[in-house]
Order: C-alpha cells, then structure tokens, then sequence
C-alpha cells in the first residue's frame, strides 16, 4: 500500500480532565473514502477538526505525507489547509446569507476569481446539488436535506484535494440519508478527492467507503474494508455494529450482509444437503438515471426495490440484503429453480402494480424533452448448503435478464 | 503515649493549617481576580492589535461600509432624538441656574461646552452600544456558538479579517461623526429651549458659544469619541467571539450573558476612560 496521506501517531487530546484521544494512531490514504464509526461522543469530530487544525493534539503528532504538520512553516501550512474542506455536522452555514452567497463566500475571500467567473462555478454547484430553486432562499428557509447541501456545495466549490465530512447525514430520512452518500461517493469519483467520513450509517456507508477506521473506548481498534471488518472479533462488534445493523434492519426490513452471512453459516450448520434459490436483483442505468431525476428520486425507486423485495420474500421465509450501491440479493431456503423462478415471476407482477406506478408518480419527473429510463434487472441460481453461497451469487448474477422498466418522460405517459 | 501525643500535634498542625488558608482566602480571590483581569486584558490588546492589522487587507472596503451603515447610520435617528432632549434641558436648566446671577448670557457657551467636551462623546458612546454593541456582540457570539466561525477558518478565511476588523474600523469612523451630530443637534436643543421657550435673546446665545468655544474643545471631544469608539468596538467584538470560553453559561446563555457583559463592561469603561481623558487633557 503507498504512504498515507495524512497519519495520526499516539495522538491524545484531553480537555481538562476528560481524554477524548488516547494514543490514536491512524492512516488515510490518498483519493480513498475513509469511513470513522464510533459510539457518539467517542471523540470523531474531535479527530476530524485535528486533521484540519481547529483543534490541536496534546501528545503525539499528525503528519501529512509523512511530514509532522506542527513542523511544517506557516506558508505551506496554509497551502496545505487550503487544499482541505471540512462539512460541518450541523452544516455551519451562514443563515444571513443567501445559499448563493453561503456557497460564493470561500471563492470570494479566498481568490481572485472575476465576479462572472465565481457566478459561473457556483451556478454549477448549485445545479449539480439540485439547488437550483432555491438559490436566493436563505438556510433558515431550507430543508435539513436541502441545507445538507448547501453545506455540501460549499464544501467542494473550491475543488479541494481532501474532504471531511462530520457526520453528514445526521438527522435525514432513510431516502435522504442514501442520497447525500450516493452524492458524496458520486463527487468523490468524479473529483477524485480523499474523503474522511464520520458516520452512523451502518450498513450504507460501507458500500462508498474503501477503508473503516473504528473508534472505540478512545482508540483506533481496527483499520481496515469492509469486508475484513466483519470478520473482527472484538467488543466494538457487539456494542456499537450491532445495535446500528439491528437499527437498520428495523427501518429496512433488510438485513446487513453480516448478518446475512452469519444467518446462511447457521443454516448450513443446521441442515446438510439442502437446496436452496438465489435471485440477484439490480437497478441498471443508475448513473445515466441520476443526473436526469436527482438523487433523491434515485434513491427512493432503490429504496422501494428493497422493500418490495423484503415484502414478499420476508414472509415465505427468503432473508434479502443489499449487497452494493444497486444491488439486493435474496435468498430462499428449500426452494430449488423451478420453485426460485415461479417466486420471481409472482414478485414481478406484484411489483409492476403495486410499486411500478407508485414510483413512476413520485420518482418520474424529468425535464420538458427528456426521458429516462431505470431498468430492474434479475437473475436466479440454485444452491446447495456445501457449495459456495459466493459462486451462486455469481451465478444467478450471470443469468440477469430485464423483468421490469420504469421510463420517464416529460409528461410521465409512458412505461 | 508517644502515639497520641503524635496525633494531637498532628491535630494543632491541620487546626493551624486551615486557619492560614481560611485566613488567606480573600487574599486568594483578589489574587484570582487580578491574574483573571490581567489575562483578559492582554487578551483583548493582542485581539485588538490582531484586528487593526487586517484593516487595510484587500476586500475589506465594501465590508466597512456596511458596517458604517449598521454602526452609524442606523443609529442616527436614536442619536438625534436623545441630544435634542439633552439639549434642551440643558438650556433649560443652565437658564434656571444663571439667570440667578444674570448671567443668562452664557447659557449658550455652557450648554455648547458640555455638550462638546462631555455629554456629546459619552452619551453617543453609550447609545451606540446599547443599540449596535449589544448586536455585534450577540451576532458574533452566535456565530461562534452555531460554529460559523470554526467554518470561516476551515475555508481559510481570517475571522479577525472578515468579522471583527470592519466593525472596528466602522467605529473609529462612525463614532466622531455622531458625536458630531449629537453636538449640533444639542446646541440646537439648548437654543429651542433656552431661546424660543424661556426667551433669551438669540444673539446672546449663539455669541457666548462663538467666543467661548475653542477648536481645541472640539478637538478634545472627538479625540474622546474616538478612545470610545476602540472600548466599545473592542469589548462587543471580544465578548461574542469568546462566548463559548465562557465558564458561567453555555450555548444560547452564553450569548447572552456575552452580550449583558459586552453592554455593561463597555458602559462601565466608557466612564472610566471618560475621567483617565479629560485628565490627560486638561
């Protein structure tokens, strides 16, 4: 792995009495999303203000690669800083300013751009966060989501190489919540900028983030994906991935890989030799989707996919769980080929009358000329307890074919 | 024995012990007092120095008009109404009072002269605060506690450069033009008064401010209006932005309370300074 960007090293920090920060020792590393979890109150934001230098560490040191920060000369330190945006939890935003004027203000102070020049990155910031009503509204006038944005816009207005969000969905809806990661994981790529995330959204955030870092009892106690962090056996799993899996698995009625996998495991202990039937589902087109409908409309048809998915399979026994970004999977116990396609064709049918036209009404709402189109996709497998649930996913994967499309046109005619 | 007569000494040191310290106490908490003063006054010197340094910075124009506006013209109005009401009680009493001596003729010089060299730079100073230092304070402490601040730092934008140093500057020039005004508006308080209610002769009124009133007690009372400008500015600007180091409150309370303390302490120095001038002066 190359040298991280910017690393902690046996960082405390005390405030008074209390230590936040005992020995934390981190790395993050270039252009990658780095997800902090943590209990609240375990001292992330504390982390993230020392990487931006509102706060600074009792013992220990921050080093940007490779070099201590506190020894690097005050002009390069403010070249350094300049290049580092930071969200805000509760979004900061200047509430006697316009969202214009909010999301205007860095390049105003901070460069020589022309007044034209400024006008036009800001319109364009504005417009890729779908703010475009309300651009002379002031924040007290504005949503949580929409305010959320606002933060977001200013936060990425001046291109910046690395990006700390506080904990940004804090306080959204489900759908919403989606959206605001879709958007950052969306910026990321196409930016290319380091993103430093705090957050609660287990499972979600994992599937935009390359590296977790957990916080617990004062200290980093694992570094590591995704994948490798299910597999930790430590304290932090039961106390803090748990509860937040078991939180979400209430909202959703989906249930989180982990426990997707641990439920498979014991099934496999319980029975030998039994089938069972694996359906893949993916939304396709997402991306061409999202410019044309908005992240929100995006996020709900996924939302909407999962629990319908979850609403039919939940009750024959079939345990679901989004595996990616666009993609759920189902897994029905006892339940061979033939049995797996007849479920499928009953799903498709309920959910072309009773999700289908919900979702074209309330997701379908694209520009005057323009059309739209979100293809649902599925594909089944059979399985048998000895052999890979792994390569059965692949399987089904391979055999995806079209079961429903929701197109969307000006007028919202036609399907 | 050897024990007991080792816990009884031990007993006599403690009693002694708590004795001094209790003895001590009021000397500790003057002491505290003193380092607590001290500590913020070199604090609010190096905030000060910190602000007038970032005065003259690029993009700080437009932002010291608007805060002219703020400080200053909207703070006119306020300002005429109470120095036309001081005038004329000025010129009221000061009538009541010579005319005893039959000396109505220089009702015009007292009235002018008290109001130039005292009422005039103290009364702007002390109207300006309850009206715009009260809201710099409680704008500005706001911004800290909402983290509005932390954010103008995380974009690299001087908060000193963008807040506190446009109010200052908008001070040091609002506050001699309204003093100015309350001045005029006074003398002509003083003339309504004194002239047209009580009957003086107007030529009395306006020859004795002619002859009695120097450039030099023109001069004097900006030189106070600006010392009072740099207090008020000060204290309003460093009350809101430290709110949230505040130990007595926390959140809105502490907004708050920054800006009772931003008025009460900015009136209180108004007066002290007022003296520690005047005495420099005269």
């Amino acid at each position: 792995m190359d040298a991280p960007l910017i690393e902690f090293r046996n960082v405390t920090k005390r405030f008074g009495s209390n230590t936040v920060l005992d020995r934390v020792n981190l790395q993050i590393y270039e252009g990658q999303v780095t997800t902090i979890i943590g209990l609240s109150g375990s001292g992330k934001s504390v982390m993230l203000k020392h990487i931006i230098g509102l706060l600074q560490p009792d013992e220990g040191e921050i080093l940007f690669r490779g070099r201590p920060i506190a020894k690097i000369g005050r002009a390069r330190k403010a070249v350094l800083f300049s290049q580092i945006s930071y969200m805000f939890q509760g979004n900061a935003l200047f509430d006697s300013m316009s969202v214009y004027d909010n999301i205007a203000l860095p390049l105003r102070e901070t460069t020589r751009l022309s007044k034209s020049e400024i006008d036009r990155r800001v319109m364009a910031r504005i417009e890729q966060t779908e703010l475009t009503e309300a651009v002379w509204r002031f924040p007290s006038e504005l949503s949580g989501g929409m305010q959320k944005r606002v933060a977001l816009a200013r936060a990425l207005i001046t291109d910046p190489k690395i990006v700390l969000f506080d904990e940004p969905t804090t306080g959204q809806d489900p759908v919403r919540k989606n959206a605001i990661l879709s958007m950052i994981a969306q910026y990321q790529r196409k930016l290319n900028f380091t993103a430093v995330l705090v957050s609660h959204e287990i499972p979600d955030v994992y599937f935009i983030s390359n590296r977790i870092l957990a916080l617990y009892d004062r200290q980093i106690v694992f570094q590591g994906t995704p994948e490798e962090l299910e597999n930790f056996d430590h304290p932090f799993m039961d106390e803090v991935i748990n509860s937040l899996e078991a939180l979400q698995k209430e909202l959703t009625g989906l249930y989180s890989q982990r426990q997707f996998k641990m439920l498979n495991h014991a099934r496999m202990k319980r029975q030998s030799a039994e089938v069972y039937g694996v359906i893949v589902f993916s939304l396709q087109e997402m991306n061409t989707l999202i410019p044309k409908i908005g992240h929100d409309a995006a996020q709900e048809a996924l939302r909407n996919l999962g629990l319908a998915i979850n609403r039919h399979f939940g009750i024959i026994g079939g345990m679901s769980t989004r595996r990616n970004t666009n993609e759920f999977i189902t897994m029905l116990p006892h339940a061979d080929l033939a049995e797996t396609e007849s479920l499928l064709r009953e799903f498709v049918k309920d959910f072309e009358t009773q999700t289908l036209d919900a979702l074209k009404d309330r997701t379908c709402r694209v520009a005057a000329g323009d059309a739209a189109d979100l293809a649902v996709l599925a594909g089944i497998a059979e399985g048998r307890n000895f052999s890979d649930v792994n390569e059965t996913i692949v399987q089904a994967k391979m055999k995806q074919h079209e079961i429903a499309r929701l197109r969307c046109a000006a007028s919202g005619e036609n399907r | 024995m050897a024990q007991a007569l080792d816990a009884n000494n031990n007993m006599k040191a403690t009693r002694k012990d708590t004795g001094l310290r209790l003895m001590s106490r009021p000397f500790a908490k003057v002491g505290r007092l003193v380092i607590f003063g001290v500590n913020h006054l070199g604090a609010a010197a190096i905030f000060l120095f910190l602000a007038l340094s970032q005065i003259f910075r690029r993009k700080q124009f437009a932002k010291i008009i608007e805060q002219i506006y703020f400080i200053g013209a909207r703070s006119i109005s306020i300002i005429i109404l109470v120095s036309l009401f001081t005038g004329m009680v000025l010129g009221l009493q000061a009538h009541h009072a010579l005319v005893q001596f039959g000396a109505e003729g220089a009702v015009g010089s007292l009235v002018s002269l008290s109001l130039i060299m005292e009422l005039g730079p103290v009364l702007t100073a002390i109207m300006i605060t309850a009206r715009a230092g009260s809201a710099i304070a409680a704008e500005i402490g706001i911004l800290r506690i909402s983290e509005q601040i932390d954010a103008l730092s995380t974009m690299r934008i001087n908060p000193m450069r963008y807040l506190i140093s446009p109010r200052i500057a908008a001070a040091i020039v609002s506050f001699p033009i309204l003093t100015a005004v309350f001045d005029l508006v006074g003398i002509f308080g003083g003339y309504v008064s004194a002239v047209l209610l009580v009957g003086l002769n107007s030529g009395a009124y306006w020859h004795s401010i002619q002859v009695y009133v120097t450039s030099g007690d023109i001069f004097d009372g900006f030189v106070k209006a600006v010392v009072f400008a740099v207090i008020v500015a000060t204290v309003c600007c460093y009350q809101g932005y430290f709110a949230h180091m505040r130990r007595d409150s926390h959140g809105a309370q502490s907004v708050g309370l920054a800006t009772t303390s931003a008025v009460v302490l900015s009136c209180v120095l108004i007066l002290v300074s007022d003296y520690v001038v005047t005495s420099l002066l005269i």
